[in-house]
């Protein structure tokens, strides 16, 4: 009886912990809409698709900082991820012993570095080389609209690496952890069927998959929320531009930029919607992370039970 | 019987003690700008020494925050880098009065490779800059100032803050006033909707941007300019002379100011008139109500600012800041009498 007592209570005190993750999570929300109140009443839906930012106007619009925020996130990812899995498939597969602990410990060195110290040495490293390279770009590319503009240095391009360096130690981390839980039955099948090294690797990297997207994923959410070493780089400018050398500006870097100095209510209260704008998208992205993985996981499912019919038809 | 009788007068002397000690160590609070953060600070340090019953504590939250908290009444006194707007002050639940405490001027930055000689500006070419209308170096309205200075005939690359600021606020203010047509396009706020440009992130992100960018032009605080070694450029003053900034020039522009100051102190001395004077310049106020609810504060506080407008004012010039000129602390002295202690 005490025994089935105790249960209760602990199942009652972890449910109530879990309970406030939830409330948390509404109050912010709830919290967000009410101080925005103003902003939401003034320009309605029109805040999401407006590219006008005047602080002196009082005309506000959220559409350059949504499009700089994701565009910056998937440059970033797209740089990011290849690079990160590469780490993670030489450290659990390939890595001599010897090297494996000195870096795994240098890949999570780079998670702890604070962001305000890569973006000053984005400023003082990354922009000067990324600037070398926009002015070495040929001008035949440079009529492309991706490659348009004058070769400032920050800007889009600087802000998609810094980014992509912050992001690598999460999705490699998570990425090794998931390949290490690989079943190591599934690796020695493989070289039993005569697979090489590589055949076997793309076997694990394929058994792996729904979490292998988790990992690029919580990069990817890592990207959307980054404010201070983007900042510090993009060149702040609220303009919605392909190119990839023009200053463009983030949701977060707008709201750390301006929170502080802005006195006029429908201001503060339009930075505020730029919250709940990140808000509404980071749940957005993490709710289709979510059911990508879940239809990964389905579709894994009935892949396993179709193809063996289908060898065999094959055959 | 005595020990016992000892111990409790002594115990009913120390929650008198107490009493006493609470009624009479004040604690004040305030918030807002950061541009004048380190000379409240050595005050409130240096005033402390000699009034050690006053704690005072200041939060650097930035010029639109310490005017919200002020408004709100969630700190005793404001401070900001922009005077407030009417319906700042009437949105407050009392008269909030505004005192200048020291002087900020704002500075044109540049980079042009191979151009060493210290290059001239007046507001108009500024104003255009700014405005993306200027964007050659060897523009002629700039030739026009720099006799004998070879320009380049690279573009012009504008860099300016991101981040809200009373830096951007006195600039565009100075930009307003000498062009119609900056005023219109742009106008005058802590942020703006900049037409050209880059934005960096304080002054530290501006001169970054500057000294890495060839061609590029930047603002920053005359402070940090100074701190930092950064050369600057001079800027013509409405008298036509080309001042550059100091201590001097920016208390120059003050006193001007001081010969027509309203009584609620909320003046703009950007392109003040008069010799020397140095045309991007402005006060830092600090926020009060006229009849605040804690008498005791107000008495403390009242107290403090006489102290910070005499004997403080000598603190100014070691850290860079342009002092206030008499003429401006006589009318404030004055005004101080205003506040209700009692």
């Amino acid at each position: 009886m005490t025994l089935r007592s105790r249960d209760l209570g602990f199942r009652a005190g972890t449910g109530v912990f879990a309970l406030a993750l939830l409330l948390i999570v509404c109050a912010i929300g709830f919290e967000l809409v009410r101080q925005s109140l103003d902003s939401i009443q003034r320009f309605g839906l029109a805040f999401w698709r407006t590219e006008l930012w005047d602080p002196v106007a009082g005309e506000f619009g959220a559409l350059p900082f949504i499009w700089g925020t994701l565009y910056s996130s998937v440059v970033a990812l797209m740089i990011a991820t290849p690079i990160a899995l590469g780490i993670a498939v030489f450290v659990s597969e390939l890595c001599p012993a010897a090297l494996r602990q000195p870096l795994v410990f240098l890949t999570e060195l780079l998670a702890a570095i604070p962001s305000i110290v890569y973006g000053l040495w984005g400023i003082f490293v990354l922009v000067p080389a990324i600037r070398s390279v926009e002015v070495a770009t040929p001008e035949a590319l440079r009529q492309l609209p991706l490659f348009s503009g004058p070769p400032l240095g920050v800007g889009m391009l600087s802000a998609a690496v810094i980014l992509a360096i912050m992001v690598i130690p999460f999705t490699s981390s998570v990425s090794r952890e998931v390949l290490k839980s690989v079943p190591a039955a599934q690796r020695e099948g493989a070289y039993a069927l005569g697979a090489t090294r590589f055949e076997a690797i793309r076997a694990a990297l394929y058994y792996a998959r729904t979490g292998i997207v988790g990992a690029v994923m919580l990069g990817f959410g890592r990207a959307l929320g980054e404010t201070m070493a983007v900042t510090m780089v993009i060149g702040n400018n609220p303009k919605v531009s392909m190119s990839l050398f023009a200053p463009q500006y983030t949701m977060a870097a707008v709201i750390a930029n301006e929170f502080t100095e802005a006195a006029d209510p429908l201001y503060l209260s339009a930075l505020v919607e730029i919250g709940l704008v990140l808000f509404i998208i980071t749940l957005l992205v993490n709710s289709l992370s979510r059911l990508l993985i879940w239809s990964m996981a389905r579709s894994g499912i009935a892949a396993m039970t179709a193809e063996p019919p289908a060898r065999v038809a094959a055959a | 019987m005595r020990a016992v009788r000892a111990a409790g007068a002594a115990l009913g002397g120390i929650t008198m003690l107490g009493a006493v000690v609470a009624a009479q160590t004040v604690q004040i609070n305030g918030a807002g700008a950061t541009f004048p953060t380190p000379i409240y600070s050595k005050w409130i340090d240096e005033y402390a020494k000699a009034r050690p019953n006053v704690r005072i504590n200041y939060q650097s939250v930035g010029s639109g925050a310490g005017i919200q908290q002020v408004s709100k009444q969630t700190v005793f006194f404001g401070a900001s880098d922009m005077p407030m707007t009417k319906e700042q002050m009437q949105a407050a639940p009392g008269t909030l009065l505004h005192f200048p405490t020291v002087l900020g001027a704002v500075v044109p930055i540049y980079n042009i490779p191979n151009v060493t000689a210290e290059l001239k500006f007046n507001g108009q070419v500024l104003a255009d800059i700014y405005l993306g209308k200027i964007t050659k170096w060897n523009d002629a309205a700039l030739a026009k100032l720099n006799p004998g200075v070879t320009l380049p005939s690279t573009d012009i690359t504008v860099v300016h803050r991101s981040d809200g600021s009373g830096t951007t606020y006195i600039w565009v203010d100075y930009l307003s006033k000498i062009s119609p047509e900056f005023m219109k396009r742009v106008g005058v706020n802590s942020s703006v909707n900049w037409p050209a440009g880059v934005g960096g992130k304080g002054n530290e992100g501006v001169s970054g941007l500057v000294r890495q960018t060839p061609g590029s032009i930047g603002y920053v605080e005359l402070i940090y300019a100074l701190q930092t070694k950064i050369s600057y450029g001079p800027v013509m003053n409405m008298a036509g002379e080309l001042v550059k900034a100091s201590v001097q020039s920016v208390t120059a522009a003050a006193a001007e100011g001081a010969a027509k100051m309203p009584a609620d102190f909320r003046i703009s001395i950007t392109n003040a008139p008069g010799k020397g004077a140095y045309p991007i310049a402005s006060f830092t106020w600090l926020l009060m109500y006229e009849s605040p609810k804690d008498k005791a504060q107000a008495k403390a506080m009242v107290d403090f600012m006489k102290w910070a407008l005499s004997d403080g004012q000598k603190y100014c010039a070691g850290l860079g800041y342009a002092p206030l000129p008499d003429a401006v602390i006589k009318l404030e002295q004055a005004a101080l009498g205003r506040i209700k202690t009692s």
